[in-house]
């Protein structure tokens, strides 16, 4: 009787077996790869908005406080967008003919607010609460980065749910002193302040579903 | 001969020769040719058209699932467990017979294992496959079903190992996995056989493509040999441990008739049991359609008989220290679960199980009964639909009844729970056919073992 298969189809067959696994192995390390790439996170890409808007000139050179402009992180969950009025109140004198500026001035002829594009956004099954981290010592470099060093704006941290969880699990090592939560610096910086006062201030690891999503 | 003729004539089933009179030759054509002969036989359309349309009842109650949602079942609060789980653990113990047939029966060298366990090891397979879809239906999302899995997930989440629910994930899997390759391999020197026999090119290799250029060299056997060795040595804790871990599914828990230690032995006594009432169910009408009588032979029915038999006692064993524990515990809740499953609303449930479980099977310490085939298959059909009715007893006669009136319940089926539930006998069927039509469903080669191993026996 004629051999039904080529005596190459034995090389042939063990190439596609080990070949599958590898193939299903290298598929996964690609999802794997492209989930945690700035492609998906928008980790470190700048991200266009109506003005080229600068926190390092506003924070680092001219030292305005956070709170300035994003008035109420103390007291409710969204820290805050200023108004228009806010950018004239110094920039109806200063740079006042700049056309880079001509949207701003605009917006604030027409009362058209600027529609600034978010870069620091979770999902909307997530119940996010500033007031309450900026309360208990969580500096906003901790997760924004340090701005003022940051021309224009762009994502510091994945905002996965495995990073939310490394502070909920390990709080007394990103909390700080709740007075110097508006400072500038690096979280390395923040770290060292923490060790100290994490005994005072009163600090549990919240991981129940319901702290996040309600 | 003579001595067999003998034998025969005293009616020792134990002398009885476990395979009829063949040669190597014969045999293997025997077998071979269920599956190569040229024309299907008519009642095999027959068979398949109703299983695949109950495929088709499956398809669209799973459909309209997908679409509504499990509100579609009978399931509720304090019921939540409806049918879903009742026939997950109806299936997946059904598996268990093939598991114990082609691994523990292997290891301890009964030879009688041999005509059965290759339709055993499929029935266990495709069981699997039905018990698998349950839980996924139930999950009332089952786009998320990969939550089970641990995996790397950005979420930073792993599934609740403390969870039994999370240990039956793992269970089922593997156990379907492990069932899966000893099928397989076991059926790989087969497939080789069928290859050199068929007729027709697609054939040759469709089944040469399966049989990975086995020859069957020296070389090939003893590797084969011991391949198959210790896929049966994997396979043997998995007789015990699946069904030990869907018991924890209940026993865990503190509803009473759920917390039991006595569950885990119970349960795999269960197992077996329904397993092999479902073996039965099956192998008498193939052998008497196939003409397999010579090879599946009344001492193979009264085997099996005999350890339905055993395991039914051991399940006796069990309902008797359920309600004994219910008595002796002297806690309020325990009695009053005894009660309520004897008497209340679905008592006839509970009196129905112990006629069908305890009573029935009685009948099998009479020989003459072991060795009436219409007997014996009402038997196993008796058992099966105990078994089904034990679980259903077990999940939704506990939940109906808790520790606070206020938050009592009953439970009735909606036509889509019987829908789903009637679905998957038609799938476990057609793929039985399907299974039946394209390959041997006796080892060829065990059998030939057999024969020479009988042949040094009888001289």
């Amino acid at each position: 009787m004629p051999q039904v298969f080529h005596p190459s189809m034995n090389t042939i067959s063990r190439v596609t077996i080990f070949g599958a696994v590898l193939i299903v192995a290298g598929l996964l390390a690609v999802v794997f790869t492209i989930v945690r790439s700035p492609y998906i996170t928008e980790v470190n890409v700048v991200r266009e908005q109506p003005v080229p808007f600068s926190h390092q000139h506003h924070v680092g050179d001219v030292g305005l406080d956070c709170r300035y402009c994003h008035t109420s992180v103390e007291d409710s969950s969204f820290a805050g967008i200023p108004p228009t009025a806010t950018c004239m109140n110094c920039h109806s004198q200063l740079f006042a003919d700049s056309e880079m500026l001509e949207p701003v001035r605009e917006s604030y002829r027409t009362g058209t607010p600027l529609e600034w594009t978010r870069v620091s956004d979770v999902p909307d099954f997530v119940y996010f609460n500033h007031s309450v981290h900026v309360r208990k010592g969580v500096a906003c470099v901790t997760c924004h980065g340090d701005v003022a060093k940051m021309p224009l704006m762009w994502r510091e941290h994945t905002l996965f749910m495995q990073w939310c969880l490394d502070c909920h699990w390990h709080p007394e090592q990103y909390v700080g002193s709740p007075q110097a939560v508006f400072a500038s610096g690096s979280s390395g910086d923040r770290q060292r302040v923490a060790e100290d006062l994490s005994a005072v201030v009163e600090v549990e690891s919240q991981t129940s579903c319901y702290t996040c999503h309600r | 001969m003579a001595q067999s003729g003998k034998n025969l004539k005293h009616g020792s089933t134990r002398q009885q020769p476990l395979v009829g009179d063949y040669t190597f030759g014969s045999v293997t054509d025997k077998i071979s040719a269920i599956v190569l002969r040229g024309r299907t036989p008519r009642n095999w359309y027959f068979g398949f058209a109703v299983a695949f349309l109950l495929v088709m009842v499956l398809l669209w109650s799973v459909g309209y699932l997908f679409l509504r949602g499990v509100g579609i079942w009978g399931i509720n609060m304090p019921v939540a467990w409806g049918f879903a789980i009742v026939n997950f653990v109806w299936w997946i113990g059904i598996g268990h017979a093939g598991t114990l047939i082609s691994a523990i029966l292997l290891l301890l060298r009964q030879q009688w294992r041999t005509s059965i366990n290759r339709f055993a090891e499929a029935m266990t397979l495709f069981a699997v496959a039905c018990a698998g879809l349950f839980p996924l239906l139930h999950l009332g999302r089952p786009e998320y079903f990969y939550y089970l899995v641990p995996y790397p997930a950005t979420t930073g989440m792993w599934p609740q190992f403390r969870s039994p629910l999370m240990w039956d994930f793992f269970a089922v899997a593997t156990y379907a996995t492990v069932s899966l390759f000893f099928w397989y391999v076991g059926l790989i020197p087969d497939l080789a056989t069928l290859r050199d026999r068929a007729k027709r090119r697609f054939s040759r290799i469709a089944y040469g493509f399966l049989a990975m250029g086995w020859r069957g060299s020296a070389r090939h056997w003893q590797r084969y040999q011991r391949a198959y060795l210790l896929l049966a040595g994997l396979a043997t804790p998995l007789v015990v441990s699946v069904h030990t871990i869907v018991s924890l599914d209940f026993a865990v828990s503190i509803i009473p008739g759920w917390h039991t230690t006595v569950f885990p032995p119970y349960f795999v006594a269960g197992a077996i049991y329904s397993g092999f009432a479902m073996v039965l169910t099956i192998a008498i009408p193939l052998r008497a359609v196939y003409g397999l009588q010579d090879l599946v032979t009344a001492r193979h029915l009264d085997n099996m008989a005999k350890v339905m038999l055993a395991s039914g006692l051991v399940v006796a064993y069990g309902y008797l220290i359920e309600a004994f524990i219910a008595w002796y515990s002297g806690n309020l809740f325990e009695r009053y679960m005894m009660l309520n499953r004897a008497f209340g609303e679905y008592g006839w449930c509970y009196w129905l199980l112990i006629a069908s479980n305890i009573v029935v099977p009685q009948l099998l310490w009479f020989r003459s009964v072991r060795h009436s085939v219409p007997l014996l298959f009402v038997i196993a059909l008796v058992i099966n639909v105990g078994m089904w009715l034990e679980r259903f007893i077990i999940v939704v006669v506990s939940l109906s009844r808790d520790f606070l009136p206020s938050s009592w319940g009953l439970y009735v089926p909606t036509f889509w729970d019987w829908a789903t539930f009637i679905g998957t006998i038609g799938l476990f069927a057609a793929l039985l056919f399907v299974f039946i039509r394209l390959l041997p469903m006796i080892s060829i080669f065990e059998m030939r073992e057999l024969l020479e191993e009988s042949k040094g026996e009888h001289s």
